[in-house]
């Protein structure tokens, strides 16, 4: 296996261009894990982690700019008012030590339907900026992911950053583990309150082939909230109309059974994390 | 230098030599809270775990494992692995020179599969090549043909006279009848109940490892993480066909047990590679391999049939308890002897029928693990004392101390209880301890998530969150029963170095991070009064410790040290009578001997360097607990047991109803240790039973498919974190116990038993619902699954009738 280790970000685009073989290899949590459980064996590993200018993220006006290098210690910490669902699901991921190595671009790298920053990213209306040495394209990330740890990417590109909306609103993320702290989603959902637009972002997470938007929720709630003018009164949501809300997204997963939990379980629980959010988001922006 | 080996280095090279200077830098007498020689090292991450260990021109060895649950292996072709460049050598069944076969108890399971596959993961070649990679490469590249048979992979299946025979002797491995009093009672009020008891693993964290290093003479150094080298070492005799003094063992850096390590795991396969290549090979197993290396807490299905009177007194009690024991026999007989004579729990009940079982099935091989058949026993029946409880509309814990047993209780065994059984002084410890503030008064944006069902993970800020309370009391018994021989070796060195008398302690105990080597220090510094003590490494140069298990060391060994000790003190006092004409009261303290006359102030006769000088004072020494004898097949009467541990939790939990997520909110303890030699160690075992209890009750389970574990990583086998388990309150009773050196009861498993029960009754308080099952999953809690045995009918008026079947 050989081991490249480029400086900077021209060399790791040429890397890749040379090698397209090559597994980009960022904090390591997911590529490593494979190695040792011998699932995966790359012709070549392309480490990121010297590459400086993939670090860290920057704020243009009302667009932030995550490089794919960041990490999650840094997107909980620092995202709190930017973009707080990134944070609060950042904030679930692993342990300490996880979080100090795993990146933002190594989750949508992996594109596991499990991925803590998918949903979050979803809700916002993210984009991610793919590069190769030819030059780079913006795919919105609902069309990033084409299925289980399948993703947009062509063989000679990178992840180079993600550009999303700064938060115009509340932001909610809960995740479903069965443990308190460590633990892989058996669901999760994140939610986006939009109110310059008027907009209600969903994102949900593994409960389906790849990471989801409920598009039927998010409509339903949309009407539901400019049909009482509630974006302007702020006046408090109907728990009917957080139920259905959390109905509907449950009716846009697609969980199957597995290890973790069983697809009903999914379905139900998904319903109760989407109205309680809707709440916790709602009770935020009546408050802002 | 042999002695410092694991007090140094990260990447630990093992010779042969003795210790030049052995010191350890312990203090502390018995009673006080020494500490562990390892505590430094291991804090630091610099402890030599048995993983690190290494040797010059060492090989890796790996094993080749079948995929299958139950197959035929119909040729093995190792052609192509060794091809690769690198490979040293590749084994098979035909290389075993001795006996094909080992087991702890039965020696049913090949060293290495020719013919019948049992369970996925069954061992069937072995490579050996100069890089771990290399190994796994040409081990990917053994061919073995099998013919894929249908596994049996359920317990009662395996029973079914049409079932496959999975075994020569059949699948019914053992079956425990006890017939206690009445058999036809009739009781005022009835309860049935079924329950289930998912498969839980150790999960030590250091993976099975060690290094074989031929000798050169035909014969083996092995240098294993194990948790008793002679039953090992005799496993070895037998299939290696060497004679015992041609295989040396030593104990390597353990990174916990619990069970996992009681049967064999590399130390045949590294031996048969070393002695094959003539160069050490070394062996460690992956996180993955390490799932299906080693044997795992049985699985259950419990009946149960409580009767009492209307003023709740227990009349009898009925029980059929089957444990999958999977492919191989390991222990699974003694579990289920265990779980037989603890079925009806810590109660006074005149009368009992119990029907224990035990199976083969293609599932993987169960034997030890912490709690060892009682704690599978105590969910069902302490699940039932609560059942009982609503049907009476008692107190739970009420009916439990109106029929709580007590020294002099006789057991469903006939077995007298001797000494103190403190079951109603724990329970009334615990119902005393002040329960946790409840939270629900908090403000929403007070409250921190960390303290709440899902943690960090946000999941609910108080929506759906009710609190339940459970109480559970459970017990035990201490070192090894049924009429086995069980005896623990010590040997006691008492000399003069630099003119500082020095002793040293020699003995193969396992220390499984329990604290033995602590104990035996502070037992030796105490009873010959000297500052400077060392125990050296354990190994097979001395008799056997048995095991550490059956939570027995601290009683065994212990007594084992404590009498090499008095024979040692004896010879001392006596030199110093001869020599010295000292006369009265002598004793040993403060490195000398002293005259301690009853009314006088102690007085010096003599240092003990100036009275040994070179004389050099070492005994060795056997000691037996009382006989046992094994139960009568047809009536299961008899003195099985030598002792009992009691102990009790009460659990605190908050649920989050709608989604079935639960946060523990405190568990209390209160156990009777017997005297406590080093309370904080014993306080470490407390916790540390505690957690792996909770473990169990909440998400510790290898789930299985067709024979197949779906989970063998620490992504999917969830063992609590620090966000799972709340802190414990402990009460620490020190009753004492009139049968065994220094007053002590063994403190490891007791707090295993009751503690998963707890968190059960707890939740099913919360719920409101009958939580049969154990692994609860969010999927029990919400309601949307429902177990095989959530499907009983659950009527009191209507007893299902349990079968007693005779066989």
């Amino acid at each position: 296996m050989d081991f490249l280790q480029p400086r900077s970000w021209s060399d790791a685009l040429a890397a890749k261009t040379n090698r397209p073989d090559a597994q980009p290899l960022a904090g390591g949590t997911d590529v490593l894990v494979d190695l040792n459980f011998d699932r995966h064996r790359p012709a070549a590993l392309l480490d990121l982690g010297r590459i400086g200018e993939l670090a860290g993220w920057s704020r243009d006006d009302d667009a932030l700019r995550l490089g794919a290098g960041l990490t999650y210690t840094i997107a909980a910490a620092e995202l709190v008012d930017d973009l707080p669902g990134l944070a609060m699901a950042a904030r679930t991921v692993g342990s300490p030590q996880i979080r100090n190595r795993g990146t933002i671009g190594g989750n949508l790298g992996s594109a596991s339907p499990a991925g803590d920053a998918h949903p979050p990213l979803l809700a916002a209306g993210a984009e991610v900026e793919l590069a190769s040495a030819a030059g780079s394209r913006r795919v919105p990330i609902r069309e990033f992911f084409l299925g289980p740890k399948r993703n947009a990417l062509a063989p000679d590109e990178l992840i180079a950053a993600v550009l999303v909306p700064r938060a115009t609103g509340p932001q909610q993320f809960a995740k479903v583990g069965t443990r308190n702290a460590m633990v892989i989603a058996v669901c999760s959902f994140a939610l986006a309150l939009h109110p310059d637009h008027q907009r209600v972002g969903t994102g949900i997470g593994s409960a389906g082939p790849v990471p989801l938007v409920a598009d039927d929720a998010e409509c339903f709630c949309e009407g539901a909230l400019a049909e009482s003018d509630l974006w302007s009164t702020r006046a408090a949501i109907e728990e009917s109309t957080r139920r259905r809300f959390g109905e509907l997204v449950a009716a846009a997963a697609r969980p199957i059974d597995d290890v973790r939990g069983s697809a009903a379980y999914r379905s139900h629980a998904l319903s109760v994390l989407a109205a309680r959010a809707l709440g916790w988001a709602w009770a935020d922006y009546r408050r802002s | 230098m042999r002695g410092d080996r694991s007090l140094r280095a990260t990447s630990s090279r093992p010779t042969r030599q003795r210790p030049a200077a052995p010191v350890t830098p312990v203090t502390g007498g018995l009673g006080e809270s020494a500490r562990r020689p390892d505590a430094t090292l291991k804090v630091k991450g610099e402890f030599a775990y048995s993983s690190d260990l290494w040797a010059e021109g060492m090989l890796w060895g790996t094993t080749v494992r079948s995929p299958h649950p139950r197959a035929k292996i119909r040729s093995i072709d190792v052609s192509e692995a060794l091809m690769v460049a690198g490979l040293a050598t590749v084994l098979t069944a035909d290389d075993v020179p001795g006996r094909k076969t080992f087991g702890m108890e039965v020696p049913d399971q090949p060293v290495l599969a020719w013919g019948d596959i049992r369970y996925q993961g069954e061992a069937v070649a072995l490579v050996a090549a100069d890089h771990p990679e290399t190994a796994r490469r040409a081990a990917a590249l053994v061919r073995v043909d099998y013919e894929v048979l249908d596994p049996v992979v359920d317990a009662e299946a395996a029973m079914a006279p049409d079932a496959p025979a999975l075994h020569p002797s059949g699948n019914v491995l053992k079956h425990v009848k006890v017939r206690h009093g009445d058999q036809q009672p009739t009781a005022d009020v009835v309860v049935t109940g079924e329950y289930e008891v998912g498969m839980q693993d150790q999960a030590p964290l250091g993976p099975e490892s060690g290094l074989a290093i031929p000798d050169g003479e035909g014969g083996i150094d092995l240098y294993v993480a194990t948790q008793w080298l002679h039953v090992d070492h005799d496993q070895l005799v037998a299939s290696l066909d060497l004679r015992p003094a041609q295989i040396r063992m030593t104990m390597a850096g353990i990174g916990g047990a619990f069970g996992a390590r009681e049967d064999i795991s590399i130390q045949i396969h590294a031996c048969l590679l070393a002695l094959r290549t003539g160069r050490p090979v070394k062996m460690s197993y992956s996180r993955q391999e390490s799932f299906v290396g080693h044997v795992h807490r049985h699985p259950a299905r419990l009946q149960y049939e409580h009767g009492a009177t209307r003023d709740g007194r227990l009349v009898c009690v009925k029980t059929r308890i089957v444990f999958d024991g999977g492919a191989y026999a390991s222990s699974s007989n003694a579990v289920c002897l265990n779980a037989a004579t603890f079925a009806c729990g810590p109660y006074e009940v005149p009368n009992a029928t119990i029907d224990c079982y035990v199976t083969y099935t293609n599932n993987p091989p169960c034997g030890a693990m912490r709690g060892f058949g009682a704690v599978q026993a105590c969910f069902g029946y302490e699940s039932q004392m609560d059942k009982l409880a609503a049907a009476l509309g008692m107190d739970p814990v009420e009916l439990r101390l109106a029929n709580a047993m007590r020294e002099g209780t006789s057991l469903p065994t006939g077995q007298r209880v001797e000494g103190p059984a403190p079951v109603a002084e724990i329970l009334r410890s615990l119902r005393a301890m002040p329960l946790p503030p409840n939270a629900d008064g908090a403000g929403e944006a007070e409250r921190d998530l960390r303290e709440l069902p899902g943690g960090v993970s946000n999941t609910t800020h108080g929506e759906g969150v009710r609190r339940g309370v459970g109480y559970a009391v459970g017990y035990k018994n201490i070192a090894f029963s049924a009429g086995f021989d069980d005896y623990a070796t010590a040997r006691v060195r008492l000399s003069v170095v630099a003119g500082e008398p020095i002793a040293e302690v020699h003995s193969a105990a396992a220390e499984v991070g329990q604290g033995v080597v602590t104990l035996q220090l502070q037992i030796v510094r105490t009873e010959l009064g000297v500052q400077r003590a060392v125990v050296l490494p354990a190994d097979t140069q001395v008799g056997s410790a048995g095991s550490s298990s059956a939570s027995r060391q601290t009683w065994m060994t212990g007594g084992a040290v404590k009498a090499a000790c008095e024979a040692v003190r004896e010879r001392v006092l006596a030199l110093a009578a001869s020599k010295l004409g000292a006369t009265g009261r002598l004793v040993l303290a403060d490195g000398a001997v002293l005259v301690a006359d009853a009314g006088a102030a102690p007085t010096r006769v003599s240092t003990l360097a100036d009275l040994l000088g070179a004389e050099v004072v070492e005994e060795t020494v056997e000691y037996r607990h009382a006989p046992t004898e094994d139960l009568d097949p047809e009536t299961g009467q008899g003195n099985a047991h030598v002792g009992f541990a009691f102990a009790g939790h009460r659990a605190v939990v908050d649920v989050d109803t709608e989604l079935g997520l639960v946060k523990v909110v405190e568990m209390a303890t209160a156990q009777d240790v017997g005297r406590a030699l080093n309370p904080q160690a014993v306080e470490g075992q407390l916790q540390g039973g505690t957690a792996q209890g909770l473990g169990l009750a909440l998400m510790e389970e290898i789930q299985i498919s067709g024979g197949k574990v779906r989970n063998p990583s620490f992504t999917d086998y969830l063992i609590p974190t620090i966000l799972d388990m709340p802190p414990v309150r402990m009460d620490i009773l020190e009753l004492g116990n009139p049968v065994s050196p220094y007053g002590v009861k063994g403190v490891g498993e007791p707090p295993t038993i009751s503690s998963p029960a707890a968190v059960a009754a707890a939740l099913r308080a919360a719920t409101g619902r009958a939580l049969r099952r154990i692994p609860v999953r969010p999927e029990h809690i919400t309601g949307l699954l429902e177990t095989r045995t959530d499907a009983v009918p659950d009527d009191p008026t209507k007893p299902a009738r349990i079968s007693a079947e005779t066989q």
